[in-house]
């Protein structure tokens, strides 16, 4: 099984150097997977960061040290949230819609016809959405963290009275390079994961034994999604405790 | 040019036989087809005819590559398809056009798009030569108006009519079609059938494998005829073979009777419980 996944993930990122005429099917899916996902993500953002801002100002107030509410929030979002929700978010927009559309496409012989046609699936399909998650994530990651820290700021400043020069400048303060290129990379690694698994599910869809045809498609949908949050997660825990060494 | 591998011409618009010797194909641990032995030849329509579920898609699948045979070869020119390198293995199937049994159209892209397709993949052609030569091809098939259409605003026949322009629009050397006038009514199946004569005289060296249950089309489009019959090779020869045959399961075939399971009603009569409950919710 982990075989399978490795083997697929090794031929998507070969086609991402093989394959002719990428660019345009690449600018495709990140209007797909970036782009039609900016909403939810700036709104979930917004509600998120606002959320941290009223819970750090009455956890940080009976330690009489509200002013750090700005480096909470944005250390929080940054290297933590903000990545992790933006892949959960994904998966669940851009990564279903992957799984069914390659799924369908399996079961209606779709793919078999590419490839009688000389088009490989894997460079067709698969290699830009590697390509276009891998540019999406990081894009819509700081969105969500630019989003995040002003939602902080409109409970902690606006509605909470804290100095906005101090909210600003302990964000200043304490975010440093290394904790944005963590949120880098692991908005990286979820890209490649949530593409990996919900590709793959989507791409195998006619192997599935607990169903067939738009059943095996539907199964095969939930698994992506259930799988990459988990592996999200669990990968969020392996990438953070190597940075922290 | 031509390339030369092994005296093996994989480019270029030569006719080649299609031979298959004992094939054995199916899907994990469930053999469909068991020794079939069948040449298809250079320049001509072999029909591959046979009962609903006999096999007939599965040895397409098999032939055109999708699938490798658990045992037998499969060759082309008398090369053995899969033992071909993979770079050779993708040329010879170059060569290729195929008509799924559903169109198999993509739904993203538009009818135009689809059939433009191996060409704007394969060819630096620019958009407009491509897209007149996809309007060429669907003016082939009677579909230039629908163009911009999506798959899904087109109906079955339609579909099958833009799989098959997108199946011709690269010319190639060997069309292979699935089931081409199933769900089509007789005027549309009729047109079928009239553009794979009207292909086979455009391109005379082409070699097509029609696989269908279709008597008329068998009557209408074939030179040579395989035909399946419980996994295996029940005939092959020319239609007109075909037709004089005196054996009792080809007449029955070409013929449309029935066969003994015909009672099979009669015999099997529907349980009582069943009845009433069907009864009782007809009067619900």
């Amino acid at each position: 099984m982990l075989g399978e996944f490795f083997l697929f993930f090794v031929d998507g990122i070969r086609h991402c150097f093989i394959t002719p005429k990428l660019f345009s099917k690449t600018v495709r899916q990140i209007y797909a997977i970036g782009a039609q996902s900016v909403f939810v993500v700036l709104l979930i953002g917004l509600f998120t960061g606002m959320v941290l801002g009223l819970q750090g100002y009455y956890v940080l107030v009976k330690f009489g040290s509200t002013g750090f509410l700005g480096a909470a929030v944005s250390l929080t979002l940054v290297r933590e949230l903000g990545p992790v929700l933006t892949a959960i978010m994904l998966t669940g927009r851009a990564g279903s819609s992957m799984t069914a559309e390659i799924g369908v496409m399996r079961i209606t012989d779709q793919i078999d016809a590419l490839e009688v046609m000389d088009i490989p699936g894997m460079g067709y399909l698969v290699a830009p959405r590697f390509l276009a998650s891998v540019i999406a994530f990081p894009l819509l990651t700081f969105m969500f963290d630019v989003i995040g820290i002003i939602g902080g700021y409109l409970t902690g400043v606006s509605l909470l009275g804290i100095s906005e020069g101090v909210y600003f400048g302990r964000i200043e303060s304490s975010l440093t390079m290394t904790d944005i290129t963590e949120g880098v990379i692991k908005s990286v690694v979820f890209a490649l994961l949530m593409t990996l698994i919900c590709c793959r599910q989507g791409y195998n869809a006619h192997r599935r034994r607990d169903g067939m045809g738009p059943e095996a498609v539907a199964n095969a949908t939930t698994s992506a999604v259930v799988i990459s949050c988990v592996l999200v997660l669990v990968a969020d825990y392996v990438v953070t405790s190597s940075m922290l060494r | 040019m031509t390339r030369q591998t092994d005296s093996f011409e994989v480019d270029g618009r030569g006719a080649w036989d299609i031979r298959l010797e004992h094939v054995r194909a199916g899907y994990t641990g469930r053999v469909v087809l068991d020794d079939i032995s069948a040449v298809f030849p250079a320049g001509a329509i072999t029909v591959v005819l046979g009962e609903s579920g006999c096999g007939k898609s599965t040895l397409l699948r098999h032939i055109i590559g999708l699938a490798r045979p658990m045992a037998g070869r499969i060759l082309y020119g008398g090369q053995d398809f899969f033992s071909l390198p993979a770079a050779h293995f993708r040329r010879v199937r170059r060569r290729f056009g195929v008509l799924f049994q559903d169109g198999a159209l993509l739904g993203s892209l538009t009818l135009a798009e689809n059939v433009a397709l191996p060409l704007s993949e394969h060819t630096g052609l620019s958009r407009s030569v491509v897209r007149e030569a996809a309007l060429r091809a669907l003016s082939l098939v009677g579909l230039e108006n629908f163009a911009d259409y999506y798959p899904n605003e087109l109906s079955g026949g339609m579909r099958k009519r833009g799989g098959l322009a997108r199946a011709i629009a690269t010319e190639p050397p060997i069309l292979f079609c699935d089931e081409p006038t199933s769900g089509l009514d007789p005027i549309n199946a009729a047109q079928m059938d009239q553009l794979l004569l009207d292909m086979k005289e455009r391109y005379p060296t082409m070699t097509l494998v029609v696989v269908t249950h279709d008597l008329s089309s068998v009557r209408r489009i074939a030179d040579h005829v395989v035909l399946i019959r419980d996994g295996r090779v029940g005939f092959a020869g020319t239609a007109d073979e075909l037709e004089t045959s005196n054996d009792p399961y080809l007449r029955r075939f070409m013929d449309r009777l029935p066969d003994d399971g015909a009672g099979r009603l009669a015999a099997a009569p529907v349980n009582p419980e069943v009845r009433a409950a069907l009864d009782d919710w007809l009067k619900r």
